[in-house]
């Protein structure tokens, strides 16, 4: 069958979305390169040179700056792989593993910035941790002079990151499996001696990589570049790469804008250059693996290194829930003080005193990711509509545009994207907003339902078509009503992306737009805890419970059948 | 004959546009008051202090009643994004019908706007509550920072630099940046200044400058290299001292002053640095700081200013933000704010030149225990040229960022 007919306007839908989210990558990229060379004429950058970046360089603290990025990004990546693969491999054929992820969702639908600031509290050396041993275990009445947040090295980010990526990687690399008979694999190697896990590790994982490798550049990428978390746990004198960028974006020295592109530009050199490394590590580490596996060792340092990880990586998934959960604490503590374990007075003051002022940025945030959310589903079911109408799946090239608002690091382009705002005049202005978020939130919809869109039984639709229904009543009668789980859930997963935003609100809003995340980054850097767990809390919860929702809207329906 | 008509009417146009374009300049408050109303005004704000925010809420629900203003604050991180926001629209070619239209600011965010001529003004003198500020005992009122304002602020709150200290913790209170380090000795590690990036913090080496310079009244001209030099060498000498004494050897600052009030309710640190006479009151009475909590003023004197809101050249609603400015000097706005129960923020009225009725409302406003008198904030040292804040704030980013 060639081209089907009366694709119409179905068939419009590839070039939209990619018109959608690609126009603002590369237009802001371009708008952030060319002042990295000098060229800005509304601000009296008129001829191209390398003066922006001799700025940059002479910098006190660049180096340090750069090392940190690249330091913390790769560290947060490998550390957030080894923890993944190893809860993976102990988690294989367990019963409770099929429902993964809705143990995850807390964590995952939580924005970064909640969990940062949740994270901060947990830590801090009067923070809550040290208050539940102190001063009975460690003696200490006043807290400890030690560094933690901010610590040079970047530890503190570096946690954050793996304890919000790890679950992201787990289901990843569940996703994968369904590609590929991992349970025949497993069950054989154990016959032949192998522990499960050993069997996961040497079996399964080498077939599922290729598939999880997209994934695991979008976390090297993110890890990079991430401005909201390295703002609140991050080092400050020098700060990260991009932090160092927005810091100068931001000056009121309007000569800053160029050095502040230079070094946009130098975060996405960084990324480049550390997708290329990884790349190019991939075979030596492949090749190391090999002898081990061909060596064949039973019961080797294997499973008990697995089984360490899945540890860690469950305590970090409990210290993001008690991160969350201190926060919702600060929000109903009236006093709190170190080293008390708990708030010694309570109050529902803060609640009501913080009503007002939190209205704007949840109807905001609400509006914003409603709307992204609802534009990414129309776009990415249009897509998936049109490829089952014309029967062909987009390649890899297309996968890699997808995931390529996932890999550019966001200062790269949102400042020139911003320029372009304000040039058509609609910086500033919800819409611009809407169109930023949806750069980020439609990746994720559209790979979140392309899969079970793709594995729905196609006889359902032919046997409709030979009853004489038209592809649309098709589309809107059978496809859609089979698959209201998966579309649900991929809203949920859409509008959590959205609400987790941070710098795309910053930059499309010229800061006259506030959400939760931009209120709660803006108070995290030094207001009143109450306060910050009142946003951190409603954050984290509103992602949730639409995932709620999502989950049991179909759950109730297809129950009541 | 019908052509030399064409062109007298068009002059005529051409005057009365001219005369209706100065009318709108020199337009009478009323007038100004009345083209208020309706107008949705940008408040652009450091947004870093929820007391100031719940009093600038206030403040929209107060000029919306009065004259139909609907007021929203653009919280900021730092102030200097709404001069990048005004920087940028100026570079984007929109003169007219700007996105900011009033700023909280003073020092150098405001030089920058006035240096490029990006505020609209004059206009101070045009707001009817403007004959009460205090011209002439707070000089800090009409020049900032050593540069005149030229009508192009107006007031509307007073900081002046007081250290905070618990009470509980700490007897031996010290009175000078000298004594300072010599308590630091005596207790490492448990106080610390906020970033030098942020203005408290760079306001922390001010103050030291002015204790420590050779020739203080140097500081009131802007900084040479040949001056800059010789005036900072006894704070550098000071400071590398004091350093790795401060709250994690000197190595990490909190971000701005509610982060580092959050150290001493924490109990991280005992004493810090601030910028609000009525701090450790207002802190204490929303549970920011233990009430062991008390205020010092140096001997020597401390450092004061004024802080104003000015209104970009290309702001919509640029009447709307005058109403606004001559509301926030109102005596009975003046005395809400400097209640400590409120906003704690020192007017900038001139109290003892004010009506009875308005004097008896500053009279009758609370006193605390944490609240110095105003004998012991006795008058302010004006602040350094700008020049001498940005060269100690590159100087300190050149010897410890590394």
């Amino acid at each position: 069958m060639t081209a089907p007919r009366g694709a119409g306007i179905v068939g419009l839908f590839p070039a939209l979305t990619v018109a959608a989210f690609l126009l603002p990558i590369v237009a802001g990229l371009a708008g952030t390169l060319l002042p990295a060379f000098g060229y800005l004429p509304a601000i009296g950058g008129n001829a191209l040179g390398l003066d922006p970046w001799r700025r940059l360089i002479a910098y006190p603290g660049i180096a340090t700056s750069v090392i940190t990025s690249l330091s913390t990004g790769f560290a947060a990546t490998l550390a957030s792989l080894a923890l993944a693969v190893a809860f993976c491999a102990i988690a294989h054929g367990r019963s409770w593993a099929r429902r993964i992820g809705g143990f995850v969702a807390p964590v995952l639908s939580t924005p970064h910035a909640a969990i940062a600031i949740g994270v901060a509290f947990l830590i801090a050396p009067s923070g809550w941790i040290a208050r539940a041993i102190s001063p009975w275990l460690t003696e200490w009445t006043l807290p400890p002079d030690v560094a933690t947040i901010g610590h040079r090295s970047g530890w503190p980010l570096v946690l954050c990151l793996v304890a919000k990526e790890t679950p992201y990687l787990v289901l990843m690399m569940i996703g994968a499996l369904h590609q590929v008979p991992a349970r025949g694999h497993v069950m054989i190697a154990r016959s032949l001696g192998y522990s499960s896990a050993e069997a996961w590790l040497k079996i399964v994982l080498p077939q599922i990589y290729p598939q999880i490798r997209l994934p695991i550049f979008a976390v090297l990428a993110f890890s990079l570049s991430v401005v909201d978390v390295a703002l609140i746990l991050g080092p400050g004198n020098p700060p990260p790469l991009a932090v160092l960028a927005l810091r100068w974006f931001s000056d009121a020295d309007i000569g800053y804008y160029f050095p502040a592109a230079a070094a946009a530009s130098l975060q996405l050199l960084l990324v480049v250059f550390a997708i290329v490394a990884w790349r190019l590590a991939e075979p030596i580490v492949t090749s190391v693996a090999r002898v081990w596996i061909v060596r064949g060792v039973r019961r080797g340092m294997a499973t008990v290194s697995a089984r360490a990880g899945f540890i860690v990586a469950i305590a970090l998934f409990a210290g993001s829930i008690f991160a969350i959960a201190g926060m919702a604490l600060w929000s109903i503590a009236d006093a709190w003080r170190f080293p008390s374990a708990l708030p010694t007075t309570w109050t529902l003051g803060n609640w009501s005193r913080e009503l007002a002022s939190l209205r704007a940025p949840v109807s905001a945030t609400l509006l914003l990711a409603t709307a992204a959310t609802l534009i990414a589903l129309v776009l990415a079911l249009g897509c998936l509509e049109n490829e089952t109408r014309a029967r062909h799946h987009i390649g890899t090239r297309a996968l890699w545009l997808l995931y390529l608002p996932l890999l550019v690091p966001q200062i790269a382009f949102l400042f020139g994207t911003q320029v372009l705002l304000v040039k058509t005049g609609i910086d500033g202005t919800l819409a611009a907003v809407v169109w930023a978020h949806l750069v980020f939130v439609l990746p994720y919809v559209f790979l979140s339902l392309a899969d079970p869109w793709r594995s729905l039984d196609s006889r359902y639709a032919r046997t409709a078509a030979s009853l004489g229904a038209s592809p649309s009543r098709i589309f809107f009668r059978i496809r859609l009503p089979l698959l209201l789980g998966p579309v649900l859930i991929a809203c949920a997963i859409g509008f959590a992306v959205s609400v987790g935003q941070y710098l795309p609100t910053v930059f499309a809003g010229n800061g006259r737009i506030a959400t939760l995340t931009t209120d709660a980054v803006t108070l995290a850097g030094g207001a009143d805890r109450r306060v910050i767990g009142t946003y951190a809390l409603l954050q984290a919860l509103l992602p949730m419970l639409v995932y709620v929702a999502a989950v049991t809207v179909p759950a109730c329906r297809f129950a009541r059948r | 004959m019908t052509r030399g008509r064409t062109e007298l009417r068009f002059c005529a146009l051409v005057l009365i546009a001219l005369s209706f374009s100065v009318f709108a300049e020199d337009m009478p408050w009323n007038d100004i008051v009345a083209k208020a109303r309706g107008q949705a005004v940008n408040f652009n704000a450091w947004a870093g202090d929820e007391k100031t925010n719940a009093f600038i809420a206030w403040v929209g629900t107060e000029v919306g009643q009065r004259y139909g203003i609907k007021l929203r604050q653009v919280k900021l991180r730092d102030t200097a994004e709404a001069v990048t926001r005004v920087v940028a629209e100026k570079a984007a070619g929109r003169d007219a019908l700007g996105t900011v239209d009033l700023i909280w600011l003073n020092g150098p965010n405001f030089l920058a706007l006035k240096a490029e001529h990006l505020l609209y003004g004059p206009f101070s003198a045009k707001l009817p509550n403007y004959r009460y500020v205090d011209t002439t005992h707070i000089r800090s009122n009409v020049v900032d920072f050593t540069i005149p304002l030229d009508g192009f602020a107006s007031p509307w709150r007073r900081a002046q630099i007081v250290f905070v200290y618990d009470g509980a913790r700490i007897s031996d209170v010290p009175h000078s940046m000298a004594q300072l380090l010599a308590w630091a000795k005596r207790h490492p590690g448990r106080t610390t200044h906020p970033s030098v990036r942020n203005f408290l913090g760079a306001t922390f080496l001010k103050q030291a400058l002015y204790e420590l310079a050779p020739d203080a009244q140097q500081l009131q001209e802007p900084a040479t290299d040949a001056n800059f030099a010789v005036q900072t060498a006894p704070l550098w000498v000071w400071y590398e001292q004091l350093r790795p004494l401060l709250w994690r050897h000197g190595e990490q600052f909190p971000d701005n002053g509610p982060a580092q009030r959050q150290l001493v309710n924490d109990g991280e640190i005992d004493m810090m640095i601030s910028f609000s006479p009525a701090e450790a009151a207002v802190a204490q009475a929303a549970e920011q700081l233990p009430s062991s909590v008390r205020t010092v003023v140096f001997d020597g004197g401390t450092i004061g200013n004024t802080s104003f809101v000015a209104i970009p050249y290309n702001a919509a609603h640029k009447e709307g933000a005058m109403v606004v400015a001559n509301f926030l000097l109102e005596p009975s706005t003046q005395a809400r704010a400097q209640d400590y129960r409120e906003m704690g923020a020192y007017t900038v009225l001139d109290v003892d030149a004010l009506p009875h009725a308005d004097r008896a409302l500053f009279d009758a406003l609370p006193r605390h225990p944490a609240l110095p008198t105003s004998a012991e904030l006795r008058t302010p040292l004006p602040e350094p040229h700008p020049s001498w804040m940005t060269g100690i704030a590159a100087q300190w980013e050149r010897r410890y960022t590394k």
